[in-house]
């Protein structure tokens, strides 16, 4: 039976769409998840001499143990948001003459092999080789691998249980701000003491018998707890949200487009992969901070200006990006309502406008850092509105990749192709190239002056821009619809 | 109301759609028919203009579809869900509509009040977007928004399959009403032979992209479909 399983996992791998994408994406994730892995290894190898310079005197396992229950407690934080129990896949099993029991065993055996189980492997496998080459005894560092291995399984399993029961959840958040407490008013060491366990894995290699148990007990709890709710209606029916609702009748003001900022609008908020989008734009705003406080760079340079246009336009070109592919589940019905193209692109112009004016306001505090600063972010934001809203609507046009809204934005490069990374040139390297050559030849003022003028500039052009862009749309329109159909694209 | 002039659709070197000649006159309701892949859904897509005809083209009231978007304010259709805007609850959906057809909300609710009936309390008042609703209610929602509005033409994919039988029956009545006492255009496909024949005054059957009949319906239609679908 579980042969059957594991060619079944094998194909929806490979046949997975996320495989079938285009060959550069493939290919630099690829590299990206090789530069992950490689920057893990190094890590762990590196780990151990940098725990000794750090550290003089004290043994780096021991060291290494102190710090393992936050490590364990971080994957267990990511896992909560990230990782997820693949029920629903197993729904077309149901009705097989397979025991319920083996599909149950199935749903938790291959959550074993998730890649989040990896990611501590690739640290702590290297750290273990470099004990060995240092010395350390063969047998003890293998179980003591072996007992972190085990924890990390048991971390996978105790995700599952606190991401179905808040119950579970509450208890460990309990537990754990309990543990804090006490440590923090130094009523019990607990980092010294969570060093001291992981020191006796290592120490006592039969005390392994502790982890394996505690990830079978895990393991058995998850499964009494999936076995009952493998049911159409208990963990495998739809969730059906509760719709609220508002008319949203402030949106009026702004004329004929105020149909189309509505639609947008309720699609920003009641669709994940969007909502995350925002909030990811508002947090971003933080990013400057880097900018700002990094001394290899003066105010007045061209960095600044970087990151002036970025901070301002971060959500043009999270969102921008993706027009008009966000409405690519719609979108034959959109074009053959009556519609008028030209007012949909004005409509998304004018929401991201008005990003990029929330953006600007949100980063006036950086005039903390001088006068410079908010110049920067100000001729930065006329720029983007000016120049930068056309550019990206006029890249949408090469958008022919469907979205799924309601899968996260984590990692997810549904929609990308090689447009979505060749607007990054004109969006950003153009203004930052304009501004260094004027200030190269005159002052920092003048490269100012002349973005903002492009921006303003832009402004007044808009309505001629947007009819172009229109045109152009119109064109494409036909590729579009064929494209947004392709579900797994 | 709608001229069909030497109308191909090729993909590669298949073709899809091979339509000489046909005139669907104003007011009429319109069946189409045909095994999966006859072109059906091919064919109400060069309509709405939503693929690009290979050669030949659609005149629609005067306008011909793939060069002037004149057709779109007199034109609704409902093809599949995809038609539907899945976060939208359906009277948002509905106001929606009705503002791209130049109708307040109070239009919009005047129309929805007519159909009460059809919708089986099943639609309005929810609290629940189009994607949380079944594939059946779904449905039920796309038809009622397209007709909103006043379309002088209504082009309908598939209107009853996934309906429950209580609302087909329904159906039937609307769309019986909507050709009897508007002078609307409908154009309907369907693989139920017994509803088409019920509803539309005039069948044209598609095999493999060619029109092979046209009939005027009668009483002896339904036997005559019955008889060209069994060989």
């Amino acid at each position: 039976m579980f042969k059957y399983f594991i060619s079944l996992q094998w194909k929806s791998f490979f046949r997975s769409a996320s495989l079938g994408k285009g060959l550069a994406l493939k290919i630099l994730m690829f590299f990206f998840g090789i530069y992950m892995i490689v920057s893990l290894i190094l890590a762990g190898s590196g780990l151990f001499f940098l725990l000794q310079k750090i550290f003089p005197g004290a043994d780096p396992l021991l060291k290494l143990s102190e710090f393992m229950p936050y490590w364990l407690l971080t994957e267990l934080f990511i896992r909560y948001f990230m990782q997820k129990l693949p029920v629903m896949e197993v729904k077309p099993l149901l009705a097989l003459p397979i025991k319920k029991s083996t599909i149950t065993h199935y749903i938790l055996g291959r959550s074993g092999l998730s890649f989040y189980n990896f990611m501590g492997l690739f640290l702590f496998v290297p750290f273990a080789i470099v004990l060995l080459v240092q010395g350390y005894p063969f047998l003890n560092v293998g179980f003591w691998l072996l007992s972190v291995v085990f924890l990390v399984l048991m971390v996978n399993y105790i995700n599952f249980i606190i991401n179905k029961n808040d119950k579970a959840l509450i208890i460990l958040a309990v537990i754990l701000i309990a543990l804090y407490t006490l440590e923090y008013f130094t009523i019990l060491p607990i980092t010294s003491y969570g060093g001291k366990i992981f020191y006796a894995f290592y120490e006592y290699q039969s005390l392994f018998i502790i982890p394996l148990s505690l990830s079978f007990l895990a393991y058995l709890i998850n499964y009494r707890f999936l076995r009952k709710k493998i049911f159409l209606d208990a963990s495998l029916g739809k969730k059906t949200k509760k719709a609220i609702t508002s008319d949203l009748a402030w949106t009026k003001h702004f004329g004929s487009i105020a149909p189309f900022l509505q639609l947008d609008l309720r699609m920003i908020w009641r669709n994940k992969r969007t909502k995350t989008q925002v909030f990811l734009s508002l947090a971003m705003i933080l990013y400057g901070l880097v900018f700002y406080t990094m001394d290899d760079f003066a105010l007045t340079s061209s960095m600044m200006v970087f990151a002036g246009i970025f901070i301002t336009g971060i959500f043009l070109a999270n969102f921008g990006q993706f027009v008009p592919a966000w409405d690519s589940a719609y979108y034959s019905m959109l074009m053959s309502q009556n519609i008028p193209l030209r007012k949909y692109l004005e409509s998304k112009a004018g929401l991201i406008s008005f990003s990029v004016v929330i953006m600007f306001l949100l980063s006036i505090p950086y005039v903390y850092f001088g006068w410079q600063a908010l110049a920067i972010n100000f001729s930065a934001a006329l720029y983007n509105l000016g120049v930068n809203i056309p550019v990206i609507l006029l890249f949408g046009s090469l958008n022919k990749k469907r979205i799924d809204l309601d899968k996260s934005a984590f990692s997810n490069m549904q929609g990308m192709g090689a447009a979505q990374f060749l607007v990054i040139i004109p969006l950003l390297g153009l203004p930052v190239v304009v501004f260094a050559l004027l200030k190269f030849l005159t002052s920092f003022e003048v490269g100012l002056m002349a973005m903002a003028s492009l921006g303003l500039l832009g402004f007044v052009l808009r309505k001629r821009l947007l009819d172009g862009i229109t045109e152009l749309y119109r064109k494409k329109k036909y590729g579009m619809i064929a494209g947004f159909k392709e579900k797994n694209s | 109301m709608i001229t069909v002039q030497k109308l191909t659709k090729r993909y590669r070197n298949q073709i899809v759609l091979n339509l000489e000649r046909l005139e669907i006159p104003k007011g009429q309701s319109f069946g189409l028919v045909g095994n999966n892949g006859a072109g059906k859904t091919t064919f109400f897509s060069l309509i709405l203009d939503l693929i690009r005809p290979t050669t030949g083209y659609i005149v629609n009231n005067d306008v011909r579809v793939d060069t002037s978007e004149a057709w779109k304010p007199f034109t609704s259709s409902f093809i599949d869900e995809t038609f539907l805007i899945g976060y939208l609850t359906p009277e948002e959906y509905f106001y929606f509509i009705g503002e791209l057809r130049n109708r307040n909300k109070a239009d919009v609710d005047a129309l929805l009040s007519k159909f009460d009936n059809f919708f089986h309390g099943e639609i309005l008042g929810q609290k629940k977007y189009l994607r949380d609703l079944s594939k059946g209610n779904q449905k039920k929602a796309g038809i009622v928004a397209s007709f909103i509005g006043n379309p002088e033409v209504v082009i309908l994919d598939e209107p009853f399959a996934n309906l429950d039988p209580t609302t087909q029956i329904r159906l039937k009545g609307i769309v019986k009403d909507l050709t009897d006492n508007t002078n609307t255009t409908v154009l309907i496909s369907s693989h139920d032979l017994i509803h088409v024949t019920e509803v539309c005054e005039r069948i044209v059957v598609l095999d493999k992209g060619e029109m092979v009949k046209d009939i005027q319906t009668s009483t002896e239609t339904l036997q005559e479909l019955e008889r060209f679908f069994a060989t």
